[in-house]
């Protein structure tokens, strides 16, 4: 087959990814050429390096250990509000930040509900700074992403799937062995990839519940590199350090991800016979309380925090929650225009490095990126006039990887299913993408757009260099308020903002939800 | 007349060659045993495989870099026949133009094509709503709104009931009759070769045999055909 | 509709201003915010000026640095406002501030001579805490005490660095020594103020490196008098925040009026209760009440720019080592 001709041509993925790639190597190259000689990188570098290794190994393999036995029992189980919690899974994933360190601290913390529930029986507080705090938020963090991507793995077993190991009489085990086994073996390398990615490029949240200077990440030596020393060399030359990185995990998942999905059934509605036996209700029971107390309860402390300050609002908090549906709508429709066809290109067999320059987007530092891109843009027009569309570009970008694991193995199933068939009548080029593959994709482009506008609205915008004044957007209004201790009005604006990304995940995903209906 | 003139296909360590002729209008079985390449054969003539070596020619035109859908060919597959978030009269339609853009006539085609395959209130279905013969039947009607001058069949019927299988043959001679159309089919059932083929193209040992009177061949069987008929 | 417009991001707002001059002044972005003293000052100084003032935030004091580096002698600001005397000595070295012809009568516990940069506000760092708890006297108290502490990374966060100079103006070469005391008060090191303040107010730790003024917003602000300021007898780091003037501005003449308006009454009486500083001069009508109530340090202290570029590096891998432990 690979040796024949197509239904659509690759050339527009491969031209997406050379635009993501020119993004990525232009600015790191702009940054590069701009530097004037540094130290070169030092023991400390090196010391980030080991520490971000390991973090995100940790936080990358536990996240989705996790999300296994989670996704299972969720895709297996029918309840009332499955269909809100697996939409909430997506909010921790999405929260700016620091309302998500604090949210995760009044939970976790010291002082947290846990410690106080503890000192009610004469315990200990919770001791949650250090590694295992670090991975602790990393897991809150990525544990939905992951769940979310193996549950669509379930999602894509096809319906005739389950009623054949239903007719075979497969037992727990066996159901493992026939549905469960092959997904996660092409599902789960891509997933620690990314959540491998996205902890590489943490920083903030690193630094906090590390617990100090012990748990520097590499991020943290870019931003040290960058603004403390000025040694744009070495902020450059740490950038790439995590692009080879990522670049190497893609890699590695990509060649260890194999099976050929299941291809596609008749769309009829599933329907689970497994998983009957007390001991699984059981186990499904424990790992859904279990998962969703873990990522619910930071976000109850959110919401109880955010309550009082949601109302007495200034107006310039609602114009910038109007910018940042702006900025959320833009980037979501660039992210689309990028991923779509890239996901097609690889579908069609162009792959591995597509995939991996859609990953990259995860471990580009955002002020490598935005700096690179200002020293690019300065000199031929202002930085400001171009806020809008740069804060889309690169949000767009970074919301890709996560497009890709989502839209990918879908692009392959259909292509491999119906590419066929829709060449044997003609059905070639944009008559087969609008006829055949954006409606079979529906419901992954559903759920990549939600996610790409729920993180673009949540993401901070990426560069204070292109930060028009007169374009707030919701995150920098939350941070505003916090550097002015409104510590009380930023809890309002954050939980206007969480609402909002929620709102923009649950209107794109209704498509993604598409097997989900309780 | 349809000709493979020399024609190698190979794949991996699997080679299959054909030097055929094959008049239009007939009909024509290609059997043989199971993995002798009975399926590459027709895959090949559908511009699914490309050639090692050799040329398809159809009435002089020669086939063989012409791409799949733009051959006098129209195809039906074992399974998969069907787009599941089309409605049947999409599905139909796709026969007649790619982009679903059609006119009233070419509306009035699909309808009548459905209503000559027996599915006349069905067209706003979706195929999980239908049974496996209306399946079967809406992929027929679009071979039929194609109006190609090759009809392949690649055992599309292999999944239903002897009885329903026989009325879909019935169906696919009765619609090749009126048409005109030469068709090819993969069989693995002699009886069906008897009901509706003239011809049978025998595939084994590497070799796609020229065409023989379907008769003839299956009365009296060379050792090949032997083994395998049993 | 004017909210509708900036929405809409399309019109620039200069287009109200067309023939008149405009002056560009870069700072840190909590200056431009709505909370700041951004928009009174913008509106004060447009009153006397015929101008344009168009303020850009850009991050925080060392983003601003890096920006103006990165922007070099093409940049459109005309005077940059927000650096502080551990980034002056970098700026000055890029060689692209002019000298400025500002004269006042500052309120500085220090005399005031830099040529090139001039004060517009100041504070002294310190712990804040909540006023019903009892208070180290000074950081080896606080290091012997079982107090917990949020402080701020200094490779992030100018407060944070701060803290460090603060350490290495008071004890010099004791201060490793200190930081190695300290090191189990520490309950975490965040990237910015806001973090570690958001933490202390939910009660993550016992005090929170800030400034002697904060209890004075929620003093004012909130009428909560809650909050107080560790007072520590080794003395206060002080941070002095400064502007100045690019050489390679188009409206020198605007920027030496706005320098100028910088220390004048308009200016200075915004400053209190938006930047939540001390004045560096202290206006007509006084320091608003309530400022009244706050701590002042005995002793003031503050490395020169020199001091500072030159204790920094040193100062940070201490800290490094110490809190690495």
């Amino acid at each position: 087959m690979a040796d024949c001709a197509q239904p659509v041509s690759a050339r527009a993925g491969i031209g997406a990814a050379l635009v993501v790639a020119a993004l990525i190597f232009g600015t790191l190259a702009a940054v590069v050429l701009r530097a004037e000689p540094g130290r070169g990188l030092g023991a400390s570098d090196w010391a980030a390096l080991r520490f971000t290794l390991i973090q995100a190994c940790l936080s990358a393999g536990l996240s989705v250990a996790l999300a296994v036995p989670v996704a299972r029992a969720l895709a297996r189980r029918r309840f009332i509000g499955r269909r809100l919690l697996i939409a909430l899974l997506g909010a921790p994933f999405i929260l700016p930040v620091i309302v998500a360190i604090l949210g995760l601290l009044q939970v976790f913390g010291r002082a947290g509900w846990i410690s106080d529930g503890l000192a009610l029986v004469g315990l200990e507080p919770v001791q949650i700074y250090g590694l295992h705090g670090v991975v602790l938020a990393h897991v809150f963090f990525n544990l939905p992403l992951a769940t979310r991507l193996i549950l669509q793995g379930w999602q894509e077993t096809p319906a005739e799937r389950f009623r054949l190991a239903a007719q075979l009489g497969a037992d727990a085990r066996a159901m493992r062995q026939l549905l469960e086994y092959p997904m996660l073996r092409r599902v789960v390398p891509g997933a620690l990839a990314v959540v491998f990615a996205i902890c590489l490029s943490s920083f903030a949240v690193a630094l906090t519940l590390g617990g100090g200077p012990r748990a520097t990440t590499i991020e943290l030596a870019i931003y040290q590199a960058f603004r403390f020393d000025f040694d744009l060399g070495r902020a450059a030359m740490l950038s790439g350090l995590q692009l080879v990185l990522t670049g190497a995990a893609a890699l590695v998942a990509a060649k260890v991800a194999v099976g050929e999905g299941f291809g596609t059934g008749l769309d009829r509605p599933l329907q689970r016979w497994d998983g009957n036996s007390t001991t699984s209700r059981i186990m499904d029971g424990f790992w859904i309380i279990l998962a969703a107390a873990f990522l619910l309860l930071p976000l109850a402390a959110i919401a109880l925090s955010g309550v009082p300050g949601l109302v007495g609002l200034k107006a310039s908090v609602w114009v910038a929650a109007l910018n940042s549906i702006l900025v959320a709508t833009l980037s979501t429709v660039l992210m689309l225009i990028l991923a779509v066809p890239m996901a097609t290109a690889v579908a069609l067999g162009r792959g591995t490095m597509i995939e991996v320059a859609g990953i990259l987007g995860l471990a580009a530092s955002p002020l490598v990126i935005g700096t690179g891109l200002f020293i690019v843009i300065y000199p031929i027009a202002d930085p400001f006039a171009l806020a809008l569309p740069v804060t889309a570009l690169v949000n767009a970008v970074m919301a890709l990887p996560f497009a890709l694991r989502i839209l990918v193995p879908r692009a392959k199933s259909v292509v491999g299913r119906y590419g066929r068939l829709s060449m044997s009548l003609d059905v070639r080029g944009w008559p087969f993408v609008r006829r055949v593959l954006l409606p079979r994709m529906r419901a992954q482009i559903g759920f990549s757009a939600g996610l790409a506008a729920a993180l673009s609205m949540g993401d901070l915008g990426v560069v204070a260099l292109f930060a028009d004044p007169e374009f707030a957007t919701l995150p920098l209004q939350v941070y505003r308020l916090m550097g002015a201790y409104r510590m009380e009005s930023a809890a309002g604006a954050a939980l206007l903002l969480l609402a909002l990304s929620m709102s923009a995940f649950w209107i794109l995903d209704r498509g993604g939800r598409w097997h989900a209906e309780a | 007349m349809l000709r493979l003139e020399d024609c190698l296909i190979e794949n991996g360590g699997f080679s299959l060659h054909a030097d055929l002729e094959i008049v239009p209008g007939s009909r024509i079985a290609v059997i043989g045993p199971s993995g002798a390449g009975k399926s590459t054969l027709i895959e090949a003539l559908a511009g699914f495989r490309s050639l090692s070596k050799g040329t398809v020619r159809w009435n002089g035109d020669d086939l063989t870099k012409v791409e799949p859908g733009k051959r006098p060919i129209a195809m039906l597959f074992q399974d998969g026949n069907l787009f599941p978030h089309l409605t049947v009269a999409q599905n139909v339609g796709l026969g007649i133009h790619p982009n679903l853009r059609l006119d009233s006539a070419q509306q009035a085609k699909v309808q009548a094509a459905l209503a000559r395959v027996g599915l006349d209130d069905m067209e706003d279905r979706k195929p999980a709503a239908l049974s496996g013969g209306q399946q079967s039947r809406v992929a027929l009607a679009r071979v039929l709104v194609q109006g190609r001058d090759l009809l392949l069949l690649d055992e599309p019927f292999a999944a239903l009931g002897p009885a329903l299988k026989a009325e879909m043959l019935d169906l696919v001679a009765e619609l090749v009759a009126e048409s005109g159309a030469t068709l090819l089919m993969v069989s693995h059932d002699p009886n069906d070769a008897r009901r509706i083929a003239d011809q049978v193209v025998l595939v084994a040992d590497s070799q796609a045999h020229p065409p023989m009177e379907t008769a003839a061949l299956l009365d009296n069987p060379p050792p090949a055909l032997k083994a395998y008929l049993g | 509709m004017k909210y509708l417009v900036i929405a809409a991001g399309l019109l620039s707002t200069t287009a109200a201003y067309a023939d008149a001059p405009e002056l560009t002044v870069y700072t840190y972005d909590s200056f431009v915010s709505d909370w700041g003293p951004g928009p009174a000052v913008e509106k004060a100084f447009e009153e006397i000026c015929g101008c344009d003032l168009k303020l850009i935030g850009a991050g925080d004091g060392a983003a601003l640095l890096a920006r103006i580096k990165l922007e070099g002698e093409r940049s459109d600001a005309d005077v940059v406002l927000g650096l502080d005397t551990n980034l002056t000595a970098a700026a000055k070295a890029t060689g692209l501030f002019a000298d400025h012809s500002v004269t006042a009568d500052y309120a500085l516990p220090v005399t005031w001579t830099d040529a090139t940069f001039a004060p517009y506000d100041w504070g002294y760092f310190s712990f804040v805490h909540n006023a019903d708890a009892a208070a180290p006297a000074n950081f080896k108290e606080l290091a012997a005490s079982d107090k917990k502490i949020v402080i701020q990374d200094p490779r992030s966060s100018t407060p944070g660095l701060g803290l460090l100079m603060w350490v290495k103006a008071a004890y010099g070469d004791e201060a490793p020594a200190i930081w190695a005391d300290l090191a189990d008060n520490v309950v975490t090191v965040t990237k910015g103020w806001s973090e570690a303040y958001g933490m202390f107010l939910e009660g993550e730790a016992d005090m929170v490196l800030s400034y002697t003024t904060s209890p004075a917003y929620h003093l004012i602000a909130e009428e909560d008098s809650s909050k107080a300021a560790a007072l520590f007898d080794e003395g206060h780091y002080m941070q002095v925040e400064v502007a100045g003037k690019l050489a390679a501005s188009d409206q020198p003449e605007l920027a030496d009026q706005f320098l100028a308006f910088m220390v004048s009454d308009a200016f200075q009486s915004i400053i209190p209760t938006t930047n939540w500083m001390y004045p560096a001069v202290t206006p007509a009508d006084g320091l608003p009440a309530g400022f009244e109530t706050l701590v002042e340090p005995g002793k003031s202290l503050l490395l020169t720019e020199d001091e500072a570029a030159a204790v920094r590096d040193a100062a940070l891998d201490e800290w490094l080592t110490a809190l690495s432990q």
